[in-house]
């Protein structure tokens, strides 16, 4: 659906988009990860034919984002970053308007607005004017927007950006049901985690204008490098703590290297299991504990229990795209601060 | 084709709509007008004689409707400044619709607008003595069209290619204000000095404020065919300029 090759964009000295390449499938929603001024924006503008690239190229449906910008319009909506509905207009006058610019047949116009209005929960609010409209409802009127024309690909830049969480939560829930509705490509620009953890297929990260990593959020999260030895090919998995009790006290020594040897012994048989290892210094006297790095914990940790002695308790946790992405930068994060004085003018919910 | 008619259509409809919206900037912007008719043409008519037989209010009028065009289409037109910063105006760039077509669609806006400003002023008009006929009315309104239509596209011509609120500052100080003072707006252009009836023939809106003085009072300069001829080469120039800038603008 979306094919880019090498696709680079400068401005003046600065890198935007570094030679980035993606392939992104038909009906897949693809999110582009990373902080402000990674370049997200920039991709998507380019792809929207607002921006020439400086070299590379991208095709959306075939069509040619430089050679045939025309046809690629058809075939795209888009909600940017900032608010674009226009405030002294209605929800309503917004979407009418916009079904003129793309050329919606006029005995459709008035059935796909209203069916729009409906599936952005906005119908009984549409001869409001869109100054009264709160962020969350504006963004959702621009979704309805760039939809108007049942484009084959969706860009929405940051499409919970300044809003609270409860809208945020409210907003997947929307881009969710258009998913399911509208059966469309879309690309998701974001830098929280957790959104693209939620809502998408999969995840391209970027930092600095280069993509470092493209995988299904699980993938990624399964992909994550242990810290503690500096190998860049060995990924540790999910992490679960096993608790043993030591069964007599007395000779304590001779009985936690007995349970140790066999446990350690049973465990590292699965291929599942990447690394075990004992915890230095348990706190707990009584205890043994052991810690093993696993693929897959949902369906092996039965597995696990059923094959080692009696285990008194287990704790696990699985890593979050933010240790992903921390690993995958080392750290060295490149952070902007958001936007110059008119982005930040323009931030929803701010009068 | 249609497509296009319905694209400019719709870009126009926004523009009228928002400005029957903002109420308090159509009695604004018709403040200044008032303000020069009334304050400036009693104050400066009550010590000048002209030498022609008119007095003083009456005879800046036309200027005064042509003042009000140059302010109102001009602003209307760098205001694009601001709306590329952050509105409405990306999304409609984003649309299959050539950069023409908004061009014209936003022209035909600020035209309306300042249309809006001119009717009001001919209504006023009848209160300082003036009279019309059909005719003059009807020369009024396509003088004022055609004029308002030139310095809107000029206005989003220039403010298409600035990127700072500088910018508008710039336009206001050297084109809003020449256009105005070197018009003849508030003098008649027979006795002027040579350099200064020199600088007058570059602006557009001497020849509308000649052509609306011939069709308000009988009092020209040049014959009203001339007037029209040179503000249609002017309007062509200014359209062109306002899409090629337009053909050129950044979209972010
Ligand atoms: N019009 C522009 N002129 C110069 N630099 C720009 C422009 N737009 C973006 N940049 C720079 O390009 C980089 C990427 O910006 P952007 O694509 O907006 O990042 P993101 O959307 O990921 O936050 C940033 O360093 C930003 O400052
Ligand atoms: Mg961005």
């Amino acid at each position: 659906m979306i094919i880019i090759k090498n696709l680079t964009k400068k401005f003046d000295k600065i890198m935007a988009v570094d030679h980035v390449s993606l392939d992104i499938h038909k009906g897949e929603v693809f999110g582009l990860l990373g902080p402000n001024g990674a370049g997200k924006t920039t991709i998507v503008h380019m792809l929207a034919t607002l921006l020439k690239p400086t070299s590379g190229m991208a095709e959306i449906n075939g069509y040619n984002i430089v050679k045939d910008p025309a046809k690629v319009r058809k075939n795209i909506g888009i909600v940017f970053q900032a608010p674009s509905s226009d405030d002294m207009l209605t929800g309503f006058e917004n979407l009418k308007i916009h079904s003129y610019l793309y050329g919606v047949p006029s005995d459709l116009r008035i059935d796909r607005i209203k069916e729009l209005l409906k599936l952005v929960g906005l119908y009984e609010r549409k001869d409001d004017i869109v100054k009264k409209y709160s962020g969350g409802m504006r963004r959702r009127l621009e979704i309805a927007r760039g939809l108007i024309h049942k484009p084959k690909v969706m860009f929405l830049d940051e499409p919970t950006l300044g809003l609270d969480p409860n809208s945020r939560k409210s907003m997947w829930d929307y881009i969710q049901k258009l998913v399911k509705e509208e059966k469309i490509t879309i690309i998701l620009t974001t830098h929280y985690m957790e959104e693209a953890d939620t809502l998408c297929d999969r995840i391209g990260f970027i930092n600095k204008g280069k993509i470092i990593a493209i995988d299904t959020p699980e993938q990624l999260k399964r992909m994550i490098k242990n810290n503690s030895d500096n190998t860049t090919d060995k990924y540790i998995g999910d992490t679960i703590k096993l608790y043993f009790k030591v069964p007599d006290a007395r000779d304590s020594q001779l009985n936690n290297s007995h349970i140790l040897t066999k446990n350690i012994e049973i465990l590292k048989s699965f291929k599942f299991v990447k690394k075990v290892e004992q915890e230095k210094e348990s706190e707990i006297k009584k205890l043994v504990v052991l810690i093993l790095h696993v693929d897959n914990i949902n369906h092996n940790l039965p597995i696990i229990l059923k094959s080692v002695d009696k285990v008194e308790s287990i704790e696990f946790s699985q890593p979050t795209l933010d240790d992903v992405f921390y690993t995958f930068t080392q750290g060295k994060i490149a952070e902007e601060p958001e936007g110059g004085f008119m982005e930040r003018y323009a931030q929803y919910d701010k009068k | 084709m249609v497509n296009n008619f319905l694209s400019i259509y719709a870009i126009w409809l926004r523009e009228f709509k928002v400005y029957l919206r903002e109420r308090s900037r159509i009695i604004g912007s018709l403040f200044t007008p008032l303000l020069w008719l009334f304050i400036v043409g009693s104050g400066i008519g009550s010590s000048t004689t002209l030498s022609i037989d008119v007095n003083y209010q009456k005879f800046i009028f036309p200027g005064i409707i042509s003042m009000s065009i140059i302010f109102t289409s001009v602003f209307y037109g760098a205001y694009i400044i601001w709306d590329r910063k952050f509105d409405f105006l990306k999304s409609v760039m984003v649309a299959p619709i050539t950069r023409e077509t908004i061009f014209i669609g936003k022209t035909l806006g600020g035209m309306t607008n300042s249309m809006i400003q001119v009717f009001m002023l001919l209504i006023i008009g009848l209160f300082i003595g003036i009279e019309y006929s059909l005719i003059s009315v009807l020369q009024i309104i396509f003088v004022s069209i055609i004029l308002s239509f030139l310095l809107t596209a000029l206005g989003l011509g220039l403010g298409s290619r600035m990127h700072s609120l500088e910018g508008f500052q710039m336009i206001v100080t050297f084109v809003v204000f020449p256009l105005f003072f070197l018009s003849g707006a508030l003098y008649p252009l027979d006795n002027l000095p040579d350099w200064l009836l020199f600088l007058t023939i570059f602006d557009p809106a001497t020849y509308a404020v000649d052509a609306l003085r011939n069709s308000t009072l009988g009092i020209a300069t040049y014959s009203f065919e001339f007037d029209l001829l040179l503000l249609f080469c002017s309007t062509i120039i200014t359209t062109l300029f306002g899409m090629l800038s337009f053909r050129k603008m950044r979209a972010v």
